[in-house]
């Protein structure tokens, strides 16, 4: 019990805050994915091929490849890449992007081919007269699209969208190989100086455990929200 | 784009391919029996020995497959009694480390999808087999387990995919698989995207022949 008190002593108030960077991390990456998603779904709903095969391209690679694999090609490269940028408008210092950028954009990018995957999916069993109806009442995009498809496309897509946050809070253990103190990070270095991991990894189980319970009770309150005329 | 790197990392990383099929194929032949055991259990009428099988699956569904493997290969070494028995032969590996940690975790995945595929047969089926006077083991062998099986082909499918990219963590407990000798190069060399662009391809290629045999079984073996 000692070890995980909190103050001096114990690495409690550690853990509290790698717990913390973990659940930001993590909702950062989501949201990073949305952003990906919003991108790539009408991309895969198009008409045109070409556009259809660069958003196929985006989840078949990201969904085949290891997501440790895209982490290390962000980690070593992303910094390398934006230094070409900015070597291209002249500037020519060392530049280091943060680790929790570069877990939250290379986690997000992958929860993002996810995310793709299940709005597509729930935008396509939506009702074709749906569609239909707005076209002959002349509805404005903008209206049609967050009024009627929107709030019909959530209903559908929430319980994969919760399936998709879990791949994601897990995936989050992920960046500690790049140095970013989140709950995994944070157990190992404890782990070491206290020469005490089976403790501290079943702790972090402990914790990564209750988040998910924790979000499952969240996620199934939204789904009853949305679900309200149903 | 440096294709010399590329030509010299192909036959590195596609040696490293062994490793990586020798731990998938491992774990999902474990990983399969545990899932079956479970799911099993789970469809007992017993509350107490389906709500560990619940239990279990609930735990490593809910957890990193990172933590799971440090907990084995970290964890486990440090309890003393378990370095004087003849586990600790196969725990001081951190190649059968991984191993057990897939089949765990796999094994738990494995088990919620035969047993939403044992929940749907439908009961008539079975009442069926019985009224013929068939006995207990041959309705589960001969009637449930070919059904089961049909019916989890898909989302199995994906399960194997998903432990294929899994495999990939055996490169935190110092095992060289493919994205181990990935990151070695990438870290010797500084030239990430070669070695992502060979190494992420082989990752697809085999996903690519998985996806196809699992398209190839669900024909073969579609209701007539």
């Amino acid at each position: 019990m000692e070890l995980i008190s909190f103050g001096d002593k114990g690495w409690g108030d550690e853990l509290f805050v790698a717990t913390l960077m973990t659940i930001a991390v993590a909702i950062t990456a989501m949201l990073i994915g949305f952003l990906f998603a919003l991108i790539f779904t009408p991309l895969k709903l198009s008409k045109y091929k070409i556009l259809n095969l660069i958003a196929n391209f985006y989840t078949t690679v990201v969904r085949g490849v290891p997501e440790l694999l895209v982490i290390y090609l962000f980690f070593f490269g992303g910094s390398g890449a934006i230094m070409y940028v900015a070597q291209i408008f002249g500037y020519y210092d060392y530049i280091e992007i943060n680790a929790f950028l570069t877990g939250a954009i290379s986690i997000g990018i992958i929860s993002g081919a996810y995310s793709t995957e299940v709005f597509r999916g729930a935008i396509q069993s939506i009702d074709k007269g749906q569609f239909e109806a707005c076209h002959v009442l002349g509805l404005k995009k903008y209206i049609y699209f967050f009024k009627v498809i929107m709030p019909q496309m959530l209903r559908l897509a929430i319980p994969n969208l919760s399936n998709v946050w879990q791949i994601t809070l897990k995936d989050t253990s992920l960046i500690s190989v790049t140095g970013l103190v989140e709950i995994m990070r944070q157990s190992y270095i404890a782990a070491g100086s206290t020469r005490d991991p089976l403790f501290f990894y079943l702790f972090a189980a402990l914790l990564y455990l209750m988040l998910t319970y924790l979000s499952m009770k969240f996620i199934n309150r939204l789904e009853k929200n949305y679900s309200r005329g149903y | 784009m440096d294709i010399e790197l590329i030509l010299t990392s192909f036959p590195k990383l596609l040696s490293a391919t062994l490793v990586t099929l020798k731990l998938l194929s491992a774990s999902l032949f474990f990983g399969l029996l545990i899932g079956l055991l479970f799911a099993i259990l789970r469809l007992n009428k017993n509350k107490l020995v389906s709500s560990f099988a619940y239990g279990y699956s609930y735990v490593f569904r809910g957890t990193p497959l990172l933590v799971q493997i440090f907990i084995i290969y970290f964890g486990l070494g440090q309890i003393e009694y378990l370095r004087t028995t003849f586990l600790w032969v196969i725990l001081k590996e951190p190649y059968w480390c991984a191993i057990i940690a897939f089949s765990l975790n796999t094994g738990a995945y494995t088990s919620e999808i035969l047993r939403s595929a044992f929940e749907t047969i439908k009961p008539g089926i079975i009442e069926a087999g019985r009224s013929l006077g068939l006995n207990k083991i041959f309705i589960f062998t001969k009637i449930q387990i070919p059904i089961a099986v049909k019916q989890s082909l898909p989302a199995y499918g994906n399960e194997i995919i998903l432990m294929l990219k899994g495999t990939s963590l055996a490169s935190t407990v110092t095992l060289m698989d493919i994205t181990g000798v990935a990151k070695f190069i990438i870290s010797t060399t500084f030239r990430p995207i070669e070695v992502f662009i060979v190494a992420g391809s082989i990752y697809l290629f085999i996903t690519f022949l998985v996806h196809n045999l699992i398209k190839y079984l669900e024909k073969k073996y579609r209701y007539q």
